[in-house]
């Protein structure tokens, strides 16, 4: 397929068909609506079926019982959105079933604004639901990234039968960026799913549920749960280095679009004679801690970007064992400009 | 000659029952069951369990299951109907997952016309957690949330499901239906085969509303709870179906590019 340029929400559901999914449920929210505006028209072409809920708990609980029957199913969401679909998703991480959501994150907390942020990192990374869960959450920083790492979601999520999140800022999903889409996947040629509920014909009941009063049964199933993570975190992570060098002064860290505008400021202070790396992790979970360990080796000061307070310092800290990290930041939906990133790293560079 | 003229259900399995001695719950179970068998269904039968005391419901049926969190079994029926609708989808809930917590995905999934069935136990109070008042708790009935009875300036009268759904256009069947009498359960039966034949034939949502009892947190003898249940419940929640799919459109329904034909 040619490249197309496309708004990023609409690459989203795009890439979703494309990786073999045919179903969406899923509520209205800004700044992601044309997701489900997207598939609503295009679905019909490629007998797809887009069922707009009563509410995303309601929607979190619809994907659930479609992924139940082993069928590749989406939803997506920002951020107060999320926060309801959290009942489901933990039950679904529970019922080990494969699903992939989408969180075009908004500013917050509470109803907080429709511009662009990235608070819901803690959220994604840790706090996904009650119980002892982990998601996997990709994290793209251009429209190409997102279609990508969406049609890799779906494969994920069946590796691990986990919900795998895909988590954008609100620039991601509106902002319009060339895209070249992967080959088509054909839903029937994918492989079965032998746990699925299809009807127990000639085989006994399979039956899909995260309740286990028996504590030992239950831990057994937090162990096996805890193996998956174990593996997640042994074969998923992802990572882009830039700049990274020995002779570096700085190095900066961001993740999603935020890093676009740090190599915009690399790129700058490298011509003024300044050498600035960005490490920016693409899986948030699990974070690249060795490779961002071996970075930070390199590095005299540290400092991290974010469309937030300062949510991603913990787990840079812990690739950097305890050294510290400046941090700059904008919230409310202000996206910082490269000029305000520039004077912040030489700032530090002069220190 | 011996001649078999009792059994149990293929559709049920052969386990000890969980459930309190006098529940309701068996019989509805063993009703579903029949039906599943005599309809030859349960080998093509996705049930939802809800959260209460029949969270456990697929340690007895027979077929698939899934567990639904608590009053969202609509929702996740709708997911599992929708990607496989050659599926005969059943949810079964009582009134605290149905009526309390799930009434915003019990009434969506029913106007969606989700062509789905739905087994509605309604025992006016909440069982597995130990008796406490429910949106269908009778006015004066004594539960551990309200010792001195239901107060209906406090907390309303209690909530008619069958009535409410059936003020909705699109369901296929609501109908309500005791297992409190020996003379209601030929007609309870009756009424699941109805909602299970309609799904079947593809027609829309169906609800059957069990009038049931719970002796134990009503704290009553099974016998007594049979007849608190006839004396009290049946004449505010009334018996009957309450809508059927050769129910008329309602005026103006159709205006906007509503089939009339439309069950």
């Amino acid at each position: 397929m040619a490249r197309v340029l496309m708004k990023g929400n609409e690459a989203i559901g795009e890439a979703a068909i494309r990786a073999g999914c045919r179903f969406f449920f899923g509520y209205p929210i800004t700044p992601q609506s044309e997701i489900p505006e997207y598939l609503a028209k295009r679905f019909p072409e490629v007998d797809g079926h887009f069922i707009q809920a009563e509410s995303e708990v309601a929607a979190s609980n619809m994907i659930y019982g479609a992924a139940c029957t082993g069928t590749r199913v989406f939803t997506s969401s920002s951020s107060p959105g999320i926060s309801l679909m959290s009942e489901g998703i933990s039950y679904i991480a529970g019922s080990e079933v494969p699903v992939v959501l989408v969180n075009i994150v908004r500013a917050g907390p509470g109803l907080g604004g429709i511009l662009p942020s990235q608070g819901d990192y803690w959220q994604a990374t840790r706090g996904m639901g009650h119980g002892d869960f982990r998601i996997l959450v990709l994290a793209p920083s251009s429209v190409q990234e997102a279609a990508d790492l969406v049609m890799e979601a779906f494969d994920l999520a069946d590796k691990y039968t986990n919900p795998v999140m895909v988590i954008g800022d609100g620039i991601i999903g509106q902002m319009m960026e060339p895209v070249e889409f992967r080959k088509m996947v054909d839903p029937e040629t994918l492989p079965e799913k032998p746990w699925a509920l299809t009807g127990a014909r000639g085989r006994e009941p399979n039956i899909i549920t995260s309740l286990y009063l028996d504590p030992l049964e239950l831990e057994d199933m937090n162990q096996r749960l805890l193996k998956k993570y174990r593996q997640m975190e042994k074969e998923e992570k992802r990572w882009e280095e830039y700049n990274i060098s020995e002779s570096m002064k700085v190095l900066t860290f961001a993740w999603g679009t935020m890093s676009r505008i740090c190599k915009t400021a690399i790129d700058d202070l490298k011509k003024e004679g300044v050498e600035v790396g960005l490490f920016r992790p693409i899986t948030l979970y699990p974070f690249p801690y060795e490779a961002a360990s071996e970075a930070i080796e390199k590095a005299d000061e540290l400092i991290s970007f974010e469309l937030s307070t300062g949510q991603m310092i913990d787990d840079i800290r812990l690739a950097g064992k305890g050294r510290d990290v400046a941090f700059y930041g904008r919230q409310g939906g202000i996206v910082p400009t490269p000029e305000e990133v520039k004077n912040q790293i030489l700032k530090l560079a002069e220190k | 000659m011996v001649q078999t003229i009792f059994s149990r259900p293929e559709s049920l399995r052969l386990v000890p029952t969980h459930y309190c001695p006098g529940c309701t719950h068996g019989i509805t179970h063993r009703l579903v069951a029949e039906i599943l068998d005599e309809l030859d269904i349960r080998e093509k039968t996705v049930g939802i369990a809800p959260v209460g005391c029949s969270v456990l419901a697929y340690n007895y049926f027979n077929c698939d299951f899934a567990e639904a969190s608590h009053g969202r079994a609509p929702a996740m029926a709708t997911g599992i109907k929708r990607t496989r609708p050659d599926l005969i989808v059943f949810t079964y809930q009582g009134d605290g997952d149905l009526a309390s917590i799930g009434t915003a995905e019990i009434i969506h999934a029913a106007n969606r016309g989700e062509k789905i069935t739905v087994v509605f136990v309604n025992n006016a109070i909440y069982g597995m957690t130990g008796g406490q008042m429910a949106p269908t708790t009778m006015p004066g009935q004594v539960a551990t949330t309200c010792p001195f009875g239901r107060d209906v300036n406090l907390a309303g009268y209690p909530i008619r499901i069958a009535q409410v759904l059936s003020e909705l256009v699109t369901p296929a069947y609501i109908v309500r239906v005791n297992v409190n009498t020996p003379a209601g359960i030929p007609k309870a039966k009756q009424a699941l085969r109805k909602a299970f034949t309609y799904q079947m034939e593809d027609r829309c949502f169906s609800l059957v509303e069990f009038v049931s009892t719970c002796p134990t947190n009503w704290g009553m003898s099974p016998i007594k709870a049979c007849e608190w249940a006839s004396e009290n419940m049946i004449p505010y929640y009334k018996l009957g179906e309450f809508k059927t799919p050769d129910d008329p459109l309602p005026e103006g329904a159709a205006a906007n590019g509503g089939d009339e034909n439309a069950d």
